[in-house]
C-alpha cells in the first residue's frame, strides 16, 4: 500500500506540490492525470527521491517504511521503480552491465543472494524475447542511440528483471507510436499482479486504452482535485482539465 | 645527465618554476628549493603489474640501475622499463635509452613504482622508433601522494614508423608525465594518448609535444581524466607542423571531469601551424558528472557511490579501448577499474 499523506513538495523555493494526498492499494493501478505545469513529473521524482526535489512537508509510506527518509537507491531496493519520460542515456555502459549492476545492488541491499553471470543471461534473453527486443541491443551503452520507442522497451525490460513492487510510470507513452505503445503496455500489463501498485502518470487519455486504471486521480496545481473510476479518464478527455483550473487556483 | 633533458636533481638552479612558460602548471621549485640527498639503495619487491606479460625488463631502483639501461628491439619484443622508487625524503635519478629496429615490433610496458614518501624521482627516457618500426608503450605511474616525479622521454619516430603512447596517471604531491616526440612523418604515425584520474590533493601533468617535421604524417591524441576532492589536472598538448611539413593531419582532443568542487583542470592544448596544406584540430571540454545519469542510475538501485565509479570508468575507459595491445589493454582495465 502507498500512502501519500498533504504532501508538499518544492524545486528550489517554488513550491509545486502543496499537500498531495493519494492511497495507492495494493494490486491496484491508479493514474494520475492533469494539465502541464500540475506537478505530475515531480510527483514521479518525489517519490523516487531526485536531489532537488524536497519534501517540505507530509510522507510517503510504502509497505510500512517512510520514503521520504530513504536515497533514490534504497528506495529502488524497497521496490520503487520509476519509468522515466526520458529515459536517460548513459553512454560507455552497457545495458547489460548496467541492469547487472543493478539487480544485484538492490540483492545486495536487501541482503539476497547476487545473480551470477550466466544465470542473468538466461533471464535476460527471456524478457528481451518477450519484448521483441534485439539480444545484441543490450550489448550497447545504455540508451545511446536508441529510438524512442527502444529506449521505451529498455525500461519495460528493466522492470521486468528488477521485478518492482511499485511501479510509476511517467508519461510512458510520451514519443510512441501506436505500434511500440501497445508493446510497452503490454509489457507494462504483464506485470500487474495482487502485489504490485503502479501509478500511472499522464496527460493524454490514449495510454488509459492500454493500461486499464483502478482508479483516476486529477492533478491540478499541486493537488488531487477530483478522484473517480475509468470512466473520469473519458470525461477529461472530452471536456478538458478547463473545470479543475479555476478551481484549484 | 643527458643533453636531452635538462633537470639535474643535484643542481637546484636547473629546477623549473612557473616563470618557465612550460612549467607554469607544475611549479618544481615550489616544492623542492634545494638539490635532495641521493636516495639510498632499494630492493625490489613486487614483480611489477606487467609481469605476467613477460618480455625483457629494464630495472631501476632508486635510479640505480639493475642490469642494463639500454635495449635494442627487433623482431617482436616485449620490454618492460621499471623505474621503481622506495625512499623518504631523499632523490634520485634514471635515464634509459631503448631503441627499435626497422621492422620490429616492441610493446613496451613502463612503470613508475612508487613506495616510501616524499622523494623526488626523475625519470628519463631515450625512445627511437626505426623507419618501419611500430612501437606500443604503455606508462602506468602510482606513486605516494607526497612524492614529486618528474617523467621525460625524448621520442624520435622516423619515416613511417609508428609509436603509439598511453599514459595513465594518478598524481602524486607533483608528478609530470612529458612526452616530446620528433616526428619524422612520410607516413609515419605518432598516437599520444593518456588518462589522468586523481584523488585527495593529487596533481598529475601529462605534457606532450609533437613536431611534425616533415610531410604526410598523422598525430591523434585522447587524453581523458578525472579530477575528484582537492586534486588537480594538467593537461598541455602541443603540436608543431614545421614548415614543409604538408599533408600532416593532427587530431588532439583532451576531455575532463570535475567531481568536487575544490578539484581543478589546466589545461592548455596548441596547435602551432607553420605549413599550408594540412588537417588539424583540437577539442578540449571540461565538464562534471551527469547529474540527470547518477540520479537514473540511483533511482534503479545503484547506490551513489558506486553509480560515481561506474560514470567515470565509463568516461576513462574510451582512452584504455584504444591500446591496441590486448594483453596491456586488459591489465591496464584492470589496473584502473582497481582504482575507481
Amino acid at each position: 500500500m502507498l500512502s501519500i499523506s498533504n504532501l508538499h513538495v518544492s524545486v528550489g523555493d517554488k513550491p509545486i506540490l502543496k499537500g498531495l494526498t493519494l492511497d495507492v492499494p495494493a494490486g491496484e493501478v491508479h493514474a494520475v492525470m492533469g494539465p502541464n505545469g500540475a506537478g505530475k513529473s515531480t510527483l514521479g521524482y518525489a517519490l523516487s527521491g531526485r536531489p532537488g526535489y524536497e519534501a517540505t512537508e507530509g510522507s510517503v509510506e510504502w509497505n510500512g517504511a517512510d520514503l521520504l527518509d530513504l536515497d533514490p537507491a534504497e528506495r529502488a531496493a524497497k521496490g520503487v521503480f520509476l519509468s522515466f519520460q526520458y529515459p536517460i542515456e548513459i553512454p560507455g555502459v552497457p545495458a547489460l552491465t548496467f541492469v547487472r549492476t543493478a539487480l544485484n545492488a538492490q540483492r545486495r541491499a536487501r541482503g539476497e543472494e547476487e545473480v551470477s553471470a550466466p544465470e542473468f543471461l538466461k533471464l535476460v534473453k527471456a524478457a528481451s524475447k518477450a519484448l521483441k527486443m534485439d539480444f545484441d541491443m543490450l550489448k550497447r551503452p545504455l540508451n545511446v542511440g536508441f529510438s524512442g520507442g527502444e529506449k521505451k522497451r529498455m525500461e519495460i525490460l528493466q522492470m521486468a528483471l528488477l521485478e518492482p513492487s511499485l511501479l510509476i510510470l511517467d508519461e510512458t507513452d510520451s514519443g510512441l507510436d501506436i505500434d511500440a505503445l501497445r508493446i510497452v503496455a503490454d509489457g507494462v500489463n504483464a506485470l500487474r499482479s495482487p502485489e504490485r501498485s503502479m501509478l500511472v502518470i499522464t496527460h493524454y487519455q490514449r495510454l488509459l486504452d492500454y493500461i486499464k486504471p483502478d482508479r483516476v486521480h486529477v492533478l491540478a496545481a499541486g493537488r488531487i482535485v477530483a478522484s473517480g473510476g475509468p470512466e473520469l479518464a473519458l470525461q477529461l478527455e472530452a471536456e478538458g482539465y478547463d473545470k479543475y483550473l479555476p478551481a484549484a487556483a | 645527465m643527458s643533453a636531452l633533458f635538462d633537470i639535474d636533481l643535484a643542481d637546484a638552479s636547473t629546477f623549473p618554476s612557473r616563470r618557465t612558460e612550460a612549467w607554469k602548471y607544475s611549479d618544481l621549485k615550489r616544492y623542492l628549493r634545494e638539490a635532495p640527498q641521493p636516495s639510498p639503495t632499494a630492493a625490489i619487491g613486487a614483480p611489477g603489474p606487467f609481469y605476467d606479460l613477460g618480455g625483457e625488463a629494464i630495472v631501476f631502483a632508486n635510479g640505480r640501475a639493475v642490469g642494463v639501461t639500454d635495449f635494442i628491439a627487433s623482431g617482436d619484443q616485449t620490454l618492460r622499463l621499471r623505474y621503481i622508487s622506495d625512499a623518504v625524503g631523499t632523490g634520485h635519478s634514471a635515464g634509459a635509452r631503448v631503441a627499435a629496429r626497422a621492422g620490429a615490433r616492441l610493446l613496451l610496458l613502463e612503470t613508475h613504482e612508487g613506495a616510501g614518501s616524499a622523494y623526488v624521482a626523475h625519470n628519463t627516457l631515450e625512445l627511437d622508433v626505426a623507419a618501419g618500426a611500430e612501437v606500443t608503450r604503455i606508462v602506468l605511474v602510482e606513486e605516494p601522494e607526497d612524492a614529486l616525479s618528474i617523467a621525460q622521454a625524448q621520442v624520435k619516430v622516423e619515416a613511417g614508423g609508428v609509436f603509439r603512447q598511453t599514459v595513465i596517471a594518478t598524481g602524486a604531491r607533483l608528478q609530470r608525465v612529458e612526452t616530446r616526440v620528433d616526428h619524422h612523418a612520410r607516413g609515419a604515425h605518432v598516437q599520444a594518448d593518456g588518462l589522468y584520474l586523481l584523488n585527495g590533493a593529487r596533481q598529475a601533468d601529462l605534457t606532450s609535444v609533437v613536431r611534425h617535421l616533415d610531410r604526410d604524417g598523422t598525430t591523434s591524441q585522447l587524453i581523458k581524466g578525472v579530477a575528484r576532492d582537492a586534486a588537480r589536472g594538467v593537461f598541455q598538448g602541443k603540436i608543431v607542423v614545421e614548415r614543409g611539413a604538408d599533408g600532416t593531419d593532427a587530431r588532439m582532443g583532451h576531455h575532463a571531469l570535475i567531481a568536487s568542487e575544490r578539484a581543478e583542470i589546466d589545461a592548455k592544448p596548441e596547435l602551432i601551424i607553420y605549413a599550408d596544406d594540412v588537417q588539424c584540430a583540437h577539442g578540449n571540454t571540461v565538464g562534471a558528472l551527469d547529474e540527470s545519469a547518477l540520479f537514473y542510475m540511483q533511482q534503479r538501485g545503484v547506490p551513489a557511490d558506486e553509480a560515481r565509479a561506474l560514470l567515470t570508468q565509463a568516461f576513462l575507459i574510451e582512452v584504455v579501448d584504444r591500446i591496441e595491445h590486448e594483453g596491456a589493454r586488459e591489465v591496464v582495465r584492470e589496473w584502473l577499474t582497481a582504482r575507481l
